[in-house]
C-alpha cells in the first residue's frame, strides 16, 4: 500500500536531481543558437560569419537572419562587431540587390546579431545570389563574400510589381510565420525599388486585404482589417482571419497616401483574384 | 375560481404542494401523456401497427410528434412544432447527444423498439423531469425489472416490406428468475432505396443497421436491486436523399448501472440511482455521390457521462418526486475538404471545436389531491449549465467572429410548471401553465460553418446567446357519453429570445453553392400555438371510428412565419377488432401549407392524403404464440411529400408489409 506513496516521491526526487545536475553542468562556451539552424558559413582568413534562421535555408520572401561571427584564431565569438551586408542577384544582363534591414545586436544576446533580407526572386536551382558582409571589430574593417543558395518558396509570399505611379514596389509577408485557424496578425513589408541596389521602406501607404479560398468557392472570412503602417516596426499591420486550414490567397490593394490605388483590384465573381496578391497554406 | 386562486397563491408561497394526477394511460395514439410502446413486448396488444415498426414510425403515430425526414432513416422528432434543440430526449433518463452537426442522428436512431418498453412524452414544461426543455421531453424507457420467475422465453421476429425490399429480423431471449433476470435481444434492419409513388426510385435512401442489447438485474434483497444495461447500435451505409452527404457509420454504445430501492413502509418509497456513460461516433461522407463540388469528410463524436438519483415519496395527499441529475458531455466534430486541385492540401476545420457541457440540476414535483375529483400539481427544475471550449484552436477560431469571448460560459436555468385537473364522470378539464429556459445547443452556441441544406445557408454558432425562455399555457378538455368521446387539446407558447439563424450579409459562405451565412441570433419573441380536436365513437363492441384534426401556428417577432410548422392535419380511422383479429383502415393527410416560411427556406407544400390498411392476427401453436401483422401503406400509391420532409423528398409509395412474431414460452 505504501508503494503508492513512495513511487511518486521517488520520481519527484529523480527529476529534481536530474534538473539540478543540468544546471551545474552549464557550458562555459556560450551557445545562443540552440533553436536555430545554420544556413551557411562565410569564411575569410580571420573570421567565420555564421548565418542562422529557423529553417536552415534561404527561401524567396522575408528571411529573418541571425548572424554570429567566430574568431578563427581563438574560436571565440565576437561580441562587439558592427555589421552591414549586401545581397546581390547576378542576372544575365544586370545585377540587383533586394530589400534588407540594418543589422543590430540581438536583444539580450551576447554573440548574436540580427536582420532580415527579402529575396524577391530565385532561380530554380537556387543559384545567382551572393552575399557580401562587411564588419568592423575594434576599428578594423573586414569583409567576407560568398555565393548563397536561395530556393523558391512553394507559395508566393513576396511580390514585385510596377505601381500606377510608375514606381516599382516589393511587398513581402513577414507574419504570420505559422498561421492558425484564428485571427492572425498579418505583417507585410513594403519597399520601393529606388534603384537596382536601394530598396527603402515605404511609409504611410495603406494595403487593403481580402483573403480567399479558391479551392472552396473563393469564399472569404470575416473581421479582416486593412493594413496600416506601424512606424515603430516599419511594416504594415492588420488582422487576417483564417477560418480553416488549406490554401489561401490574400488579395491586396496598395493605396498611396492620397488614397490612390497603385496596384490591385477588388475581388468579384468575374474577377476572382487581385493582380496584387500573396499566398499561404497551412 | 376562488379555489383556483387560492391554490395558485398557495403554490407560489409554499413551494411544492400538490395533487394526485390520475394517469390513466390509454394506449391511444391521440393521447400524449404517455405512450406505451407497442413493441415486441406487448404483442397481444391490439394496436394497428407493425410489431417491428421502428421507433421513428412509432413516434410518428403520436399526435403532437412529427418526424422530420432527411431520408428513410434517423428521423428527427419534433413536438409542438419544435425539434431537437428545444426538446429533451433521453434514454431511460440518460442524457445522450447526437454526434452529427447536421442533425442526421437524432438519438431516437440509436435505440430500437426491441430495447424499449415505452416512450414517455411530456409536452412543454411537463417534460422537464430529465432536463431543461421548451417544447417537451421524450424519455425512451427501458423495460422494468422482471423478477417474475417465469423462466425462459424466446421470441423471433421477421418482417418484410416490398417497398425498398426492407428486411427485418429480430431475436429476443429472456430469462426471468426470482432474484435474477437476463434479457438479450438483437435486431437487424436493411433496406434498399425505396420508391415514392408512381415507382419513382428515391436514390440514396438505403440503410442498414443492427442493434443489440443486454439487460440484467440482480435482486440483492427484498428492497434493493442492481441492474446493468448495455445497448450497442451500429448503422452503416445510410443514405440521406435530402442532403448532399451520406453516413458511412453511426455507432453508439450506451451503458448504465442502476441501483433501485423500494420500500412501501419508509418515508422514501423508492429511490433509483443510475450511473451512465455513452459514446457516439458519426461519420458523414460523400464517397458514394458521383457529382459533388468538393469531396469532404465530416466525422463527429459525442461522449456523455452522467448520473441521476430520483426518489418518490407519498405524504398524506402529496405525491412527491425528486430527481437530482448531472452530466458531462464532450462534443467534437471536424470537417476535411479535399480540393479538386490536387496540388492544394486538404482544408480542415473544427465544426464543433471540442465543446464540453457540464450540467447539474434538481427537479421536484408534487402532486396534491385536493379532493376526489380535483388535483393540482407543480414541478420545479433548477440547474447550472456550463459550456467550455476545450480546444485552444476552437476558441481561437470562434474568436474570429467573437473576439471578446472566453472559453467558459456559465448559465443558470430554471423551469416551473403547474397543472390543475378537474375530473367528473362525463368530462374532465385541465389547465396548465409553465415557464422554462434552455441553453443554446452546441451547434447554436459553437457551430462553425455548419451547412444547412434546408435553407442553403452556412450557420455560425453564437456563444453570446441568451437563454431561450418560454411561457406556456395549455388547456385540455374531454367529454365522454356512452360510446362517444370528444376531446380538445391546445397549447400556446410565447418564447422569448427565440434562437434562430439570421442572415449576415457581410459574411461569405464557405460551402460551395450556399446562398450566404446565417449567424445564430435571437428573435425577441416567437409564438407557437396548436390545437387538436379528437373524437371517437364505438359503433359496437368490435367496430369503432375515430378522427383527429389539428391546426398549428407559429410566427416570429420579425413578422416571418417560423419554419417547420405543421399545416392543418387530419386523421380518420375505422377499426374492427375481435379477439385474435383486428383490422383498421386509415386516412391521413395534411392541408395545403399556406403559412410556409420562405424566409427560412421553405416552399409551399401542397396538401396530400394517404390511405393505409393494417391487419393483425394472433393464434397459438401448441403453447407457443404467433402474431401476424400485415397490411398496405399508401394504398393509392400517392406521390407526395409533407412539410416535414427536408427539401421535399417524396415519401414512400405503395408498400405491402408483413411482420411475424413467434413467441416460445
Amino acid at each position: 500500500m505504501k508503494l503508492k506513496y513512495i513511487i511518486p516521491i521517488l520520481f519527484i526526487t529523480l527529476f529534481t536531481v536530474s534538473c539540478s545536475s543540468d544546471d551545474d553542468n552549464s557550458d562555459t562556451i556560450i551557445n545562443e543558437v540552440e533553436n536555430l539552424k545554420k544556413i551557411q558559413e562565410l569564411t575569410n582568413a580571420t573570421h567565420s560569419v555564421e548565418l542562422f534562421n529557423t529553417s536552415g535555408k534561404f527561401e524567396t520572401g522575408y528571411n529573418a537572419i541571425t548572424i554570429r561571427i567566430k574568431d578563427n584564431a581563438t574560436n571565440n565569438y565576437v561580441e562587439n562587431a558592427s555589421i552591414s551586408w549586401m545581397p546581390v542577384m547576378q542576372m544575365s544582363t544586370m545585377k540587383h540587390s533586394s530589400p534588407k534591414s540594418d543589422i543590430t545586436k540581438s536583444l539580450g544576446q551576447k554573440t548574436l546579431y540580427e536582420g532580415f533580407i527579402v529575396y524577391q526572386m530565385a532561380n530554380l536551382d537556387g543559384s545567382g545570389w551572393s552575399l557580401k558582409v562587411d564588419y568592423t571589430i575594434d576599428a578594423i574593417n573586414y569583409s567576407v563574400h560568398s555565393d548563397i543558395t536561395v530556393m523558391q518558396s512553394e507559395y508566393q509570399n513576396v511580390t514585385s510589381f510596377m505601381g500606377a505611379d510608375d514606381k516599382r514596389y516589393i511587398i513581402a509577408m513577414i507574419e504570420p510565420r505559422s498561421p492558425k485557424i484564428a485571427i492572425n496578425k498579418l505583417k507585410l513589408g513594403l519597399f520601393q525599388m529606388e534603384s537596382m541596389m536601394s530598396f527603402p521602406v515605404v511609409a504611410d501607404y495603406q494595403i487593403t486585404l481580402d483573403p480567399r479560398m479558391p479551392g472552396m468557392g473563393n469564399h472569404s472570412s470575416p473581421n479582416n482589417t486593412d493594413l496600416n503602417y506601424n512606424l515603430a516596426e516599419k511594416m504594415y499591420e492588420g488582422n487576417l482571419s483564417l477560418t480553416m486550414t488549406g490554401y489561401w490567397v490574400l488579395n491586396l490593394k496598395l493605396l498611396n497616401d492620397f488614397d490612390e490605388v497603385l496596384k490591385g483590384e477588388n475581388v468579384t465573381e468575374e474577377h476572382p483574384k487581385s493582380s496584387l496578391y500573396l499566398e499561404l497554406e497551412f | 375560481m376562488k379555489k383556483l386562486i387560492t391554490a395558485v397563491i398557495w403554490m407560489f408561497c409554499g413551494g411544492f404542494i400538490f395533487a394526485q394526477e390520475s394517469h390513466d394511460t390509454k394506449k391511444d395514439t391521440t393521447k400524449l401523456d404517455e405512450i406505451t410502446l407497442v413493441g415486441r413486448r406487448k404483442l397481444s396488444n391490439y394496436r394497428q401497427e407493425k410489431t417491428l415498426s421502428s421507433i421513428d414510425d412509432y413516434l410518428e403515430k403520436s399526435n403532437k410528434i412529427t418526424m422530420i425526414k432527411r431520408g428513410n432513416y434517423a428521423w428527427e422528432p419534433a413536438m409542438n412544432n419544435m425539434n431537437s434543440e428545444r426538446l429533451n430526449v433521453t434514454i431511460d433518463g440518460m442524457q445522450i447527444f447526437g454526434a452529427c452537426t447536421d442533425k442526421m442522428d437524432p438519438i431516437t436512431s440509436y435505440v430500437d423498439v426491441s430495447n424499449l418498453q415505452k416512450v414517455s412524452i411530456g409536452s412543454g414544461q411537463s417534460g422537464s423531469e430529465n432536463g431543461h426543455t421548451i417544447g417537451g421531453g421524450i424519455d425512451l424507457q427501458l423495460p422494468n425489472s422482471k423478477f417474475q420467475g417465469s423462466g425462459l422465453k424466446t421470441s423471433v421476429d421477421l418482417g418484410y416490406e416490398t417497398n425498398g425490399n426492407y428486411r427485418t429480423g429480430g431475436l429476443d431471449l429472456e430469462y426471468s428468475g426470482a432474484i435474477f433476470y437476463l434479457n438479450a435481444d438483437g435486431i437487424y434492419r436493411k433496406s434498399d432505396n425505396y420508391d415514392a409513388g408512381n415507382n419513382e426510385e428515391v436514390l440514396y435512401s438505403q440503410f442498414q443497421k443492427y442493434n443489440i442489447s443486454l439487460q440484467s438485474g440482480y435482486k440483492l434483497n427484498e428492497h434493493h436491486t442492481l441492474e446493468a444495461a448495455v445497448i450497442y447500435d451500429k448503422a452503416t451505409d445510410v443514405g440521406y436523399p435530402a442532403l448532399t452527404m451520406d453516413v458511412s457509420l453511426a455507432e453508439a454504445l450506451i451503458t448504465s448501472v442502476t441501483h433501485k430501492y423500494e420500500n412501501d413502509s419508509t418515508f422514501i418509497q423508492s429511490l433509483e440511482s443510475k450511473l451512465y456513460y455513452n459514446t457516439i461516433t458519426h461519420v458523414m461522407d460523400d464517397s458514394k455521390r458521383p457529382d459533388v463540388p468538393i469531396r469532404m469528410d465530416m466525422p463527429g463524436w459525442s461522449d456523455t457521462y452522467g448520473f441521476y438519483s430520483k426518489a418518490s415519496m407519498q405524504v398524506s395527499k402529496h405525491a412527491l418526486e425528486v430527481n437530482l441529475n448531472g452530466f458531462y458531455n464532450r462534443s467534437w466534430a471536424e470537417m476535411t475538404m479535399y480540393p479538386n486541385d490536387l496540388n492544394q492540401s486538404a482544408m480542415f476545420m473544427y465544426t464543433w471545436p471540442d465543446i464540453r457541457t457540464l450540467y447539474s440540476g434538481i427537479y421536484a414535483k408534487d402532486t396534491y389531491a385536493i379532493n376526489d375529483h380535483t388535483s393540482l400539481s407543480a414541478a420545479l427544475r433548477v440547474g447550472f449549465h456550463q459550456n467550455e471550449i476545450a480546444k485552444e484552436t476552437g476558441l481561437e477560431s470562434l474568436q474570429i467572429f467573437y473576439p471578446e469571448i472566453g472559453a467558459l460560459k456559465n448559465r443558470a436555468l430554471s423551469s416551473f410548471t403547474t397543472n390543475y385537473l378537474y375530473k367528473k364522470e362525463h368530462y374532465d378539464v385541465s389547465f396548465g401553465a409553465g415557464y422554462g429556459e434552455r441553453a443554446p445547443s452546441v451547434s447554436e452556441g459553437y457551430g462553425f460553418f455548419l451547412f444547412n441544406s434546408f435553407d442553403n445557408y452556412d450557420y455560425i454558432g453564437n456563444p453570446t446567446l441568451n437563454n431561450e425562455k418560454s411561457i406556456e399555457a395549455n388547456f385540455k378538455a374531454n367529454y365522454h357519453e356512452n360510446n362517444f368521446h370528444i376531446g380538445l387539446e391546445t397549447s400556446y407558447f410565447y418564447i422569448m429570445d427565440y434562437i434562430i439563424g439570421n442572415i449576415d450579409e457581410s459574411l461569405s459562405a464557405m460551402t460551395i453553392g450556399a446562398d450566404g451565412v446565417r449567424v445564430y441570433d435571437a428573435l425577441s419573441n416567437a409564438k407557437i400555438f396548436n390545437v387538436y380536436l379528437n373524437s371517437s365513437y364505438k359503433l359496437s363492441n368490435s367496430f369503432s371510428v375515430n378522427g383527429t384534426v389539428g391546426y398549428n401556428y407559429g410566427s416570429g417577432s420579425n413578422g416571418e412565419n417560423l419554419p417547420l410548422i405543421k399545416p392543418f392535419s387530419y386523421l380518420a380511422e375505422v377499426n374492427y377488432s375481435i379477439p385474435k383479429f383486428n383490422a383498421a383502415l386509415q386516412l391521413e393527410g395534411n392541408g395545403n401549407q399556406t403559412r410556409y416560411s420562405s424566409y427560412y427556406g421553405e416552399d409551399e407544400t401542397p396538401s396530400y392524403a394517404t390511405l393505409n390498411l393494417n391487419l393483425g392476427n394472433e393464434f397459438n401453436l401448441k403453447t407457443n404464440k404467433v402474431v401476424l401483422k400485415y397490411g398496405i401503406e399508401n394504398i393509392l400509391d400517392t406521390n407526395y411529400s409533407t412539410y416535414a420532409d427536408w427539401n421535399n423528398i417524396p415519401r414512400q409509395g405503395r408498400n405491402f408489409y408483413i411482420n411475424m412474431s413467434y413467441v416460445i414460452y
